[in-house]
């Protein structure tokens, strides 16, 4: 991973704080978990059923019968627990997920998600995407800035199938931290090394500025 | 009093899965996929199946066997996206592909499992997902009806079972098979151990017997339900 997008992910972590119960979507939002204190109290859930995950174990210590949503071969805490699907998403329905980090093809600068589906080329299905885009109470995305041609992802509408409507808090990428707004798009912070210039031709709607001096990550 | 004793042999409970049943299997990813069950359906060659599973397995696993032998009609499911077989066979029109949200597939055969004909949610009101669903309003706000789904067989993967059919699952290996376990009118749970009456404590079961109608003892697990080395 490039070091733009590591400290990415670990500008993202400093989004976790204590007491949360926080869901980790598959992808870049996984690797959140290598930035947080060993010693800081927050709950990760996942939705095949289980709250408070533990590090990942390598193979030979794996249990055949413990994985995350993503297949990787978790661990437990003292404290975890186990339940079936029904309740795996009770608790993400009805408001008890304090935060999710997802993936992204598109964001719409009113906070449409766009990240289950490219007709005709990708469609595996939504999997649990649009239960935590639409109930966390707070959902952060973290993606690269542009699509692998250069394209950018952060956009005036999204053009992809929606995974839920106006559900976006806040957007990590590899160039800047960007809030969705009643505005639209506000720039928060700029990635060490990038001009604003960098991040405005980058970005496909127009970007509210911060006053004064932009902070870096 | 003794509970009944609903232990067969694995052949003569799946000879009851007809051609053209819908069928819930069990699993998310590898952890609680009744992989010999399917095995058993593939043997005895039911066809024209609905099959109603989160994942579709990875190629050459599980659900993919049924798929590559043709048996399966339509399937419904919340991401296919391990196994190539499953999209490709989708977008050629070779099976029908119905995709749900994952929490609301959980409660339409949880729905299904309690006696209930659907649940209403605002889960996908701005999705593709609510074309063609009844939407109504409840409170004010907009919802759209989910039909519950029943099925006329579930295969069930426990870690322990007792003769009358309570089971207890390890771990993520859970997932869906408590909801499924109550929600077809044919549920044959496999175990990978079977304890006399009373070896699973009351506080220990999480799917009663009376929801069970067969259970089959696992001599030994094959390789699919092993550590999936990627």
């Amino acid at each position: 991973m490039s070091g733009a997008k590591e400290r990415m992910v670990a500008r993202a972590a400093r989004e976790i704080r204590p007491g949360m119960v926080v869901n980790l979507g598959i992808g870049l939002p996984t690797r959140v978990v290598n930035h947080l204190a060993a010693d800081m109290p927050v709950c990760l859930h996942t939705e095949n059923g289980l709250s408070g995950i533990g590090p990942t174990l390598p193979i030979d210590q794996a249990d055949r019968n413990l994985i995350d949503a993503g297949g990787a071969y978790v661990s437990t805490v003292p404290g975890s627990a186990f339940f079936d699907s029904a309740a795996s998403f009770a608790l993400v329905r009805s408001g008890r997920l304090d935060m999710t980090m997802l993936g992204a093809f598109e964001v719409a600068q009113n906070g449409d998600l766009a990240n289950w589906k490219i007709p005709g080329r990708f469609s595996p299905g939504a999997g649990g995407a649009i239960e935590l885009a639409q109930k966390a109470r707070r959902v952060l995305v973290l993606s690269t800035h542009t699509d692998r041609k250069g394209n950018p992802k952060l956009i005036e509408n999204c053009t992809l199938p929606l995974t839920a409507r106006g559900c976006v808090d806040r957007i990590f990428t590899d160039m800047a931290v960007i809030d969705v707004t009643p505005e639209g798009f506000a720039l928060r912070e700029i990635a060490e090394g990038l001009t604003l210039d960098d991040v405005i031709k980058a970005t496909g709607a127009p970007l509210t500025l911060p006053e004064g001096e932009i902070p870096v990550f | 009093m003794k509970l009944p004793d609903k232990t067969v042999p694995m052949a003569e409970a799946v000879a009851r899965v007809q051609d053209g049943a819908t069928v819930m299997l069990g699993g998310f990813g590898v952890p609680g996929t009744p992989f010999l069950l399917i095995q058993e359906l593939l043997r005895q060659g039911a066809r024209d199946l609905t099959i109603v599973k989160n994942d579709a397995n990875e190629t050459g696993m599980g659900v993919d066997h049924l798929l590559a032998e043709g048996r399966v009609a339509k399937l419904i499911t919340t991401h296919i996206g391990l196994n190539a077989r499953a999209i490709e066979m989708m977008n050629d029109g070779r099976i029908e592909v119905e995709f749900c949200a994952q929490g609301i597939l959980a409660e339409r055969i949880r729905a299904g499992g309690a006696g209930l004909q659907a649940i209403v949610t605002d889960i996908g009101l701005d999705t593709e997902l609510a074309n063609g669903k009844a939407k109504v309003e409840v409170d004010g706000k907009p919802a759209m009806i989910e039909t519950a789904l029943r099925a006329d067989a579930a295969f069930i993967h426990a870690a322990k079972a007792d003769p009358f059919g309570n089971l207890g699952y390890a771990a993520t290996a859970r997932n869906f098979n408590p909801l499924m376990a109550m929600a077809a009118d044919l549920v044959i749970a496999e175990a990978e151990t079977v304890l006399p009456l009373g070896g699973l404590t009351p506080d220990e079961v999480h799917t009663p017997g009376p929801f069970v109608d067969h259970v089959v003892e696992l001599a030994e697990l094959s390789e699919e339900y092993d550590i999936v080395r990627r």
